[in-house]
């Protein structure tokens, strides 16, 4: 696969690793956070602590959408879906999700039109099929998700199709990297900054990281070698006691963005003064709404909703390890109460949450008594 | 799931607390396993700690019978590479076949929905029979009912499948040893990815086959070049080979290493895995399976494989050792590992 | 038929943040913004709107999220990131190397 293979070739990878032996300082010990979920999952997915010296710990940041998406929002979704006249269209990672009376996924066995979709294009798609009921999308994700849901409501507009509206849940990536710098009981060394939010948003908005901050952060890709590539570039910067943006990714990222996906993202959302994250509590300016302009697209504006707030039970430590401050084993129901199967909190419910991302790729390594050695 | 261990006396002590059923319980992981384990095995296999195999070898007034039963319900109905009719055929005689028994009759039942043409059975109905001679096993009865539109999409098909034991070769977990090594007959995934793309669902499409046939002949060449060496097999149907390699490790006690670089995946599967976010490990096959083989013998078996026609493509993809007990690793060439779990929820419903 | 395909978890199946080059075999004739996209065989119908300010060519390689064109494929970068990946340690190789050879043999060094 082009693009792909040539970034999971084993060679280059054992190199990247050795550069990252030789530039660690052995009396150091790095803290380096992905932001982002999927790098988080192509850590586990790959192996890649392994390769990494013991001195060298990744922690996991808070970008997995899923994850901080508070309970209620699904309630109040499901609420508007329980409607008979309603489809329920979501992406796959939505469909476990549990609400205060089960999943999407459950709903669906009770007998609510419960629809996966790949794309919000494919939501239209049902809306045009269905025109005698109303398909509702729950949107999801961050600045990478958003302009395609922009897209998708702007032309749900200029086909004037009437049943069809959103449920906006995205989120921008800066607060939560700015809740998790606030952080009292958070020191971190670096940033591997996110990749595909970084195509739309550009290389600029983490500049305060580094001027502000002083902590360097490298835009990374999700290929092995991508991620031990910039942790390469994050400790030649420590090295030189730099702090500045880096673009690893750039075969993808463009510096500045990408303007038609911000200008449909302008055109469509505009900032909620403030949105519950689960784990992190209130944030202000994190969240985006759609428009006035866009009001008969807009589910919250389209039907009642209940406004339901859950709170997670106080034995999850979910916001603790959300912002790195606790590893997912170190939380007194891993394994225990919350699985991927029961999820308890947020983080056991994506695969991309550091919780589920443990459990399923790492936690029974850990019960190795002898070392695996490397491949025949 | 079959056990030749009679039925205990005490009172069933029944382990499956789910209120209702779901999807999961039919997908072949691990909702799948409490359902069996929980309130079936139970009731029908009693205190009996014997592992549950893919068909059961009884032994009745001297003669020794293997017996499977299986259920297909796939949608749609017809897929490239195959139908609902040959995945019945071929799918009982593989789970005949990898219990270490020669298929030799199957019965059929059939559930069909009102409404369904007759043009369409007549075709499934022609597919099993062509499959059977083709396979060399007498179709010896059946049975149909008829349910109301709307149930049944169009229609599901459960089979018995009877076999003869194939001699020098006993399946079973417990035989299984640190050291022994992973035979895999071929590349894994097209089936489960076929039926997704033949939904039409996806805005996707590739030049994938449904891989359905009956691995009969592979398990013979298998057994013939390395009987005594054959400690335990399967064909990794729902849940994929991951998860008849998790309940391989449960049932052992043992750990398995898969090497990732050895393990032959089709380009087309891998682009729709990388593109929906799923693993070739945890996808259903229809025409595969996996042995687990002494490593003295292991050798002689990949190359029986290989030089059988349909095996070319057979690999030996990992080996049982002492750790990580119970789990399956999956190895790197670079030295990075992951745990690979059994299917949780379910994937891809009605594939099989 | 429902379009029923409960895709439940499965480890590794986050759509969030999937991302996945793939090479564009056509553009649709009928929809400037709609391609077909190649994935190792797999073919995607991928929407370009996002694309508008460069739009891609057949041939083009593009990063595809939840079926839309989120950036165009930079080849001359990949190769250009390669390049540094496989010079990796040979940097400080050829560093130790000069070192070796003492201050004495450095105008050799500078008339090669």
């Amino acid at each position: 696969m082009k693009y792909v293979d040539e970034f999971r070739d084993p060679q280059l990878i054992t190199r990247a690793a050795e550069e990252i032996k030789r530039l660690a300082d052995p009396n150091k010990h790095y803290r380096l956070m992905e932001v982002c979920g999927g790098h988080t999952h192509a850590i586990y997915r790959f192996g890649l602590k392994d390769v990494l010296p013991p001195n060298i710990e990744l922690i996991h940041g808070p970008g997995c959408p899923v994850c901080v998406l508070p309970m209620g929002r699904i309630d109040d979704a499901l609420s508007i879906a329980a409607d008979s006249d309603v489809i329920f269209a979501a992406f796959g990672d939505m469909m476990r999700v549990p609400g205060t009376n089960g999943s999407p996924l459950e709903h669906k066995a009770r007998g609510m039109d419960v629809r996966i979709v790949y794309s919000p294009s494919d939501a239209i798609k049902l809306a045009k099929m269905n025109p005698q009921k109303h398909v509702l999308f729950f949107a999801i994700g961050f600045e990478t998700t958003a302009p395609s849901t922009a897209l998708t409501l702007l032309r749900a507009k200029s086909e004037g199709l009437h049943n069809f509206s959103v449920f906006c849940n995205h989120v921008t990536i800066i607060p939560a990297i700015r809740a998790i710098l606030d952080s009292p009981d958070m020191r971190l060394d670096g940033f591997i900054g996110p990749g595909h939010v970084s195509t739309v948003i550009g290389c600029r908005p983490y500049e305060w990281i580094a001027k502000n901050e002083r902590k360097p952060i490298v835009v990374c890709g999700f290929e092995p070698v991508d991620l031990l590539q910039s942790i390469v570039m994050l400790l030649t910067q420590l090295q030189k006691g730099e702090a500045k943006v880096e673009n690893q990714y750039k075969r993808v990222v463009p510096w500045e963005g990408n303007r038609a996906a911000l200008r449909a993202m302008a055109e469509t959302f505009q900032l909620r003064p403030y949105f519950e994250w689960r784990g992190l509590g209130f944030i202000s300016q994190s969240a985006l709404r759609i428009r006035d302009e866009y009001c008969e697209w807009d589910s919250e504006q389209r039907f009642h909703i209940p406004g339901i707030r859950v709170t997670d039970p106080k034995a999850a430590q979910c916001g603790e390890v959300l912002k790195g401050v606790l590893k997912p084993a170190q939380c007194k129901l891993f394994a225990r109460e919350c699985t991927p199967e029961n999820p308890v909190g947020a983080l056991m419910v994506s695969s991309e949450g550091s919780c589920a991302a443990y459990y399923n790729y790492e936690h029974r390594k850990a019960a190795l008594v002898t070392s695996i050695g490397s491949a025949a | 799931m079959s056990s030749g261990a009679k039925l205990g006396v005490a009172a069933p002590k029944i382990r499956f607390r789910e209120p209702q059923i779901e999807m999961a319980h039919g997908a072949g992981g691990k909702a799948s396993r409490r359902l069996v384990e929980g309130l079936f095995t139970p009731f029908f296999f009693g205190a009996s700690t014997d592992p549950l195999g893919d068909a059961a070898h009884l032994s009745i007034n001297g003669a020794q019978l293997a017996v499977t039963t299986d259920s297909f319900v796939v949608k749609p109905l017809v897929f490239p590479g195959g139908s609902i009719g040959e995945l019945a055929v071929n799918g009982t005689m593989n789970d005949l076949s990898v219990s270490g028994a020669r298929p030799e009759a199957i019965v059929v039942g059939l559930i069909l929905e009102a409404g369904l043409r007759t043009d369409v059975l007549q075709a499934e109905i022609q597919t099993i029979a062509n499959a059977a001679q083709k396979a060399g096993v007498r179709i010896a009865g059946g049975d149909t009912k008829v349910v109301e539109h709307g149930k049944a999409d169009g229609m599901y098909i459960s089979t018995t499948g009877l076999g003869t034991l194939l001699p020098g070769v006993e399946v079973n977990p417990q035989s299984v040893r640190p050291g022994d090594k992973i035979v895999l007959s071929g590349p894994i995934g097209d089936h489960g990815i076929t039926i997704l793309l033949a939904r039409g669902e996806l805005e996707m499409e590739g030049d994938l086959r449904s891989d359905t046939r009956s691995v009969f002949p592979l398990v013979e060449a298998l057994v013939k070049a390395a009987g005594p060496g054959v400690r335990w097999m399967r064909d990794p149907t729902r849940g994929g080979a991951a998860t008849s390699l998790n309940e391989l490790a449960r049932d052992c006690g043992l750990g398995i290493v898969l090497f990732e670089d050895t393990v032959p995946v089709h380009d087309a599967v891998r682009g729709a895995c990388e593109l929906l976010g799923l693993d070739p490990l945890h996808i259903a096959n229809e025409g595969q399976f996996l042995a687990v083989v002494a490593s003295e013998f292991a050798e002689a078996a990949l190359k029986a494989l290989q030089t059988t026609a349909g095996g070319e493509e057979a690999r030996m993809i990992g080996e049982i050792r002492e750790q990580p007990a119970g789990s399956v690793l999956v190895m790197t060439l670079y030295g990075g590992s992951r745990i690979v779990d059994m299917l949780v929820g379910d994937p891809l419903p009605r594939i099989c | 038929m429902s379009a029923d395909n409960g895709i439940g978890y499965t480890p590794g199946g986050c759509h969030m943040c999937l991302a996945i080059p793939g090479k564009i075999i056509e553009i649709a004739s009928d929809n400037p913004n709609s391609a077909l996209v190649d994935v190792v065989g797999m073919r995607r119908k991928v929407d370009l709107g996002l694309l508008q300010d460069d739009m891609p060519v057949s041939g083009d390689w593009v990063l595809i999220h939840v079926g839309f064109a989120m950036s165009k494929i930079s080849e001359v970068d990949a190769m250009d990131q390669m390049r540094t990946l496989e010079m990796l340690g040979e940097c400080e190789a050829a560093v130790q190397e000069v070192r070796g050879y003492g201050l004495e043999d450095l105008e050799d060094k500078q008339a090669s």
